[in-house]
This record gives structure tokens, C-alpha cells and sequence, in this order.
């Protein structure tokens, strides 16, 4: 990434808030924060991705996580319109007790949306996450899964196990090989939706912040003409588009974590202004194309 | 900001056949998801106690395949304590933030 590049990424991020919606109208996604008054398109899936509820974690900036994804899922009542689904990009919980899934699951049933779970490493601590997997993942003993809306194809994938000293998020051979299969006789046409926990893209590796073979499985998407990454994990919107593919980053709903490099470590923002731990600061539209693709995404930004 | 400090017991639980080591313990912080310090040197037979001081879980895991060690998830405050008896270079890091490493020298 040359450096006018990051500078520009590092404009667009912003924290602290509740849920992204999403649209796909005419093949292109695209995101509005809730509370910024976006409303489900009238046509096309839409979709609701929230990521990092952290239930159990009780610190600083954040004591009533429970509290904070309760607010997220009534934000995402308000505003769902028409949406099918709901997504959860992992860390639903912060030390992978069945407590913990049990107060998640119960305040996200609130949304009475069908809803498909990623893990985040928080999530797979104990049992190599057969406690998660049980719960969330509807048997997918791997964590990873895909299925089919309104047209358009959703994989989730699990790049939270057996990382390697010094390295990234890992997808593993056994998980690259499926998505080969799942892949292979889908018309380049059809709209793919890839989420997981731990970005796919290299967001900062000094933190851990990519996927170590991200790369092979972002090369088995290129063929298709609209493909849409969302992943969580950072606590903090990130976005680009590269080719056909456009990658997003999700807020947390439960505490934010700093810009790369701009603190000592990627823990927690503790010293959050009171009263704004909801709001969003510094916010900054965002669209970045490069090449010849169509494909854009837009975060609507919050107000104040 | 509250933090949960576990005395004792952890370490008993975790190593049931082991002696209390004659030497003092070796002490490592975790801490800015990192740590510290990373490299650290002991006498044969020391006990190495990590102390996770992050609001943010981790874990003390061995870096070699196969693994022969990985501490139960630390939270806030929790620690974790291994003696080391033979000579040699241990490299070990975070399975959570596996960008963390560590290693502790036996001399």
C-alpha cells in the first residue's frame, strides 16, 4: 500500500457504533450506519451486519456490553425494512462461555431475523469452539458454510483457529480446498457475500490484522463480478475495493479499538469521552474504485 | 476499572506434580499485547510466572510442532506459571493475537 493510499484509509475510519445495513440493488453493496436514518432499499436482499459483541468482556469504555448490543439490536428493529438476515462477523463472546453465548443469543434473537455467525478467536477458546459451533454455526463443525439468498451466494469462513506463532488469521488447506469446491460451478455472475472474522486483507500485520492465506482464497473470487468482504475483529470501519472485490470492516458493538499503529496496542480505546461511546467521530465518506469496476461501497455517515 | 487478581491455586491446578521450585520465580507481564520481557533468561529449574495485565485475553502457547504446552486462556489479571528444568530455548506465543511471541532461555 503506498502511503497516499493508507492516508486515505486512515481517513475513513470511525468507531463506536452499532450495526452496519446493507443493501444490494443492481449488484452493488452498499452500507449505512444504523442510526444514520438508512432504510432498507425497496428492492434487492439487504442485510444486517453487526461484529464484537464481547459479552462478558467488563471494562473500560465498555461495562454493559450486554446493555450495548441490546441497543444494537433494537437499532437494527428500527431500521431493518426489509431486510432477510442478519450476520454476526464473530467475538460474540470474550471468553467462550456457554453464559456468555446464552446472554448473546438470547438478546440477538431479539431481532427476530435469521441470523448466521462466523467465530472470532474470543469464541473457539475452549473444545477447539465445539461449544460455538453447536450453538451457532448449525453444524458446521468447521465454522465455515455457505448458503443461498435471493440470488446471491454467502460464505462464511473461519480464519480464527490454529494460527501460527507470528502469524495471521488462517483459513488452513482443508477450509481453501471446500471453498474451491463450493466455488466451482458458479456462474461468475452471481453476487458473492464472504464474511469472517479476522479481516482477508492485510489491514496491519504488526497487529495481526490479516488472514495468512487470505490471499488464495481471495484468488479463487476473482472471477466473479461482484464480490463483497465483510469482516469485524478491528472495531473500527475499514474499506477498499480492489477489482471486483470489496472489503468492509465492521464496527464493534462494544468498544472500539484504535487506528493502526496510532497506539501502543490494538486493546481497547478506554478513554472514550463521556457520553460518546454511541456516537461516531471524525466521520468521513468513503468510496474508493480502482480499475475498471462498478462496484462501490458507501458508508452513509452518523450524524453527531 | 477493577481488575481480577487469582492467588495461588492457578498454578497447583495447573501443575499438580510439580515441586515448588527452589529458585525464585521468573516473572513475565502481559501487557500492551505484548510480552515482557520477550526474551527472558533463567537458571535451570526456575518457575516462570505470566501475569496478564490486558483487558483483553491471552494465552502463553508453545511455538514448536508438535505443542507441548498451552496455558489456559488468561484474563484479566490471571496467571499462569510453568517451571522449566532442562536447558534450551523455548519460543512461545499468544494463540489469540498470534502476532505476540516470546521466548524464555534456559541456562
Amino acid at each position: 500500500m503506498d502511503p497516499e493510499d493508507r492516508r486515505g484509509l486512515l481517513k475513513c475510519m470511525l468507531w463506536a457504533g452499532t450495526g452496519v445495513l446493507w443493501t444490494v440493488a443492481g449488484g452493488v453493496p452498499r452500507s449505512g450506519l444504523l442510526g444514520a436514518g438508512a432504510e432498507a432499499a425497496e428492492t434487492g436482499l439487504s442485510f444486517v451486519q453487526i461484529s464484537d459483541s464481547h459479552i462478558g468482556f467488563s471494562n473500560a469504555p465498555n461495562t454493559d456490553v450486554a446493555g450495548t448490543l441490546g441497543e444494537a439490536i433494537g437499532r437494527v428493529n428500527q431500521l431493518k425494512g426489509n431486510a432477510s438476515l442478519l450476520i454476526h462477523t464473530g467475538d460474540v463472546s470474550q471468553l467462550s462461555r456457554a453464559a456468555q453465548f446464552d446472554t448473546a443469543a438470547q438478546i440477538i434473537k431479539g431481532a427476530g431475523m435469521d441470523t448466521h455467525y462466523v467465530p472470532g478467536e474470543h469464541d473457539v477458546l475452549d473444545e477447539d469452539g465445539k461449544g460455538f459451533f453447536a450453538r451457532f454455526t448449525k453444524g458446521a463443525a468447521g465454522g465455515y458454510y455457505s448458503f443461498d439468498q435471493q440470488g446471491v451466494h454467502f460464505i462464511g469462513l473461519n480464519n480464527v483457529q490454529n494460527l501460527k506463532a507470528g502469524g495471521l488469521g488462517n483459513l488452513g488447506a482443508a477450509q481453501l480446498e471446500w471453498l474451491t469446491k463450493d466455488l466451482k460451478d458458479r456462474p461468475a455472475s452471481q453476487p458473492i457475500v464472504v464474511f469472517a472474522h479476522i479481516p482477508l486483507w492485510t489491514i496491519y500485520q504488526d497487529w495481526g490484522w490479516g488472514t495468512d492465506d487470505g490471499v488464495q482464497a481471495l484468488a479463487q473470487l476473482r472471477r466473479f463480478g461482484s464480490v463483497t468482504v465483510l469482516n469485524g475483529h478491528i472495531h473500527q470501519i475499514m474499506q477498499k475495493v480492489e477489482g471486483t472485490i470489496a472489503f468492509h470492516t465492521a464496527l464493534s458493538t462494544a468498544f472500539p479499538q484504535p487506528a493502526p499503529g496510532t497506539a501502543a496496542s490494538p486493546g481497547p480505546i478506554k478513554d472514550v469521552p463521556a457520553g460518546r461511546l454511541r456516537s461516531v467521530l471524525g466521520v468521513t465518506t468513503v468510496k474508493q474504485v480502482r480499475g475498471q469496476s462498478h462496484l462501490a461501497i458507501v458508508d452513509s455517515p452518523l450524524g453527531t | 476499572m477493577q481488575r481480577r487478581i487469582l492467588l495461588g491455586g492457578l498454578t497447583a491446578a495447573l501443575l499438580p506434580g510439580l515441586a515448588r521450585p527452589q529458585a525464585p520465580d521468573a516473572r513475565v507481564l502481559i501487557d500492551n499485547f505484548a510480552f515482557s520481557p520477550a526474551t527472558l533468561t533463567v537458571k535451570a529449574g526456575t518457575r516462570v510466572v505470566w501475569t496478564n495485565g490486558d483487558d483483553i485475553p491471552h494465552t502463553v502457547t508453545d511455538a514448536a510442532t508438535p505443542r507441548s504446552f498451552r496455558s489456559p486462556v488468561l484474563d484479566t489479571g490471571d496467571r499462569f506459571a510453568m517451571a522449566f528444568p532442562t536447558p534450551g530455548t523455548t519460543h512461545y506465543f499468544c494463540s489469540l493475537h498470534p502476532h505476540m511471541q516470546g521466548s524464555v532461555v534456559v541456562q
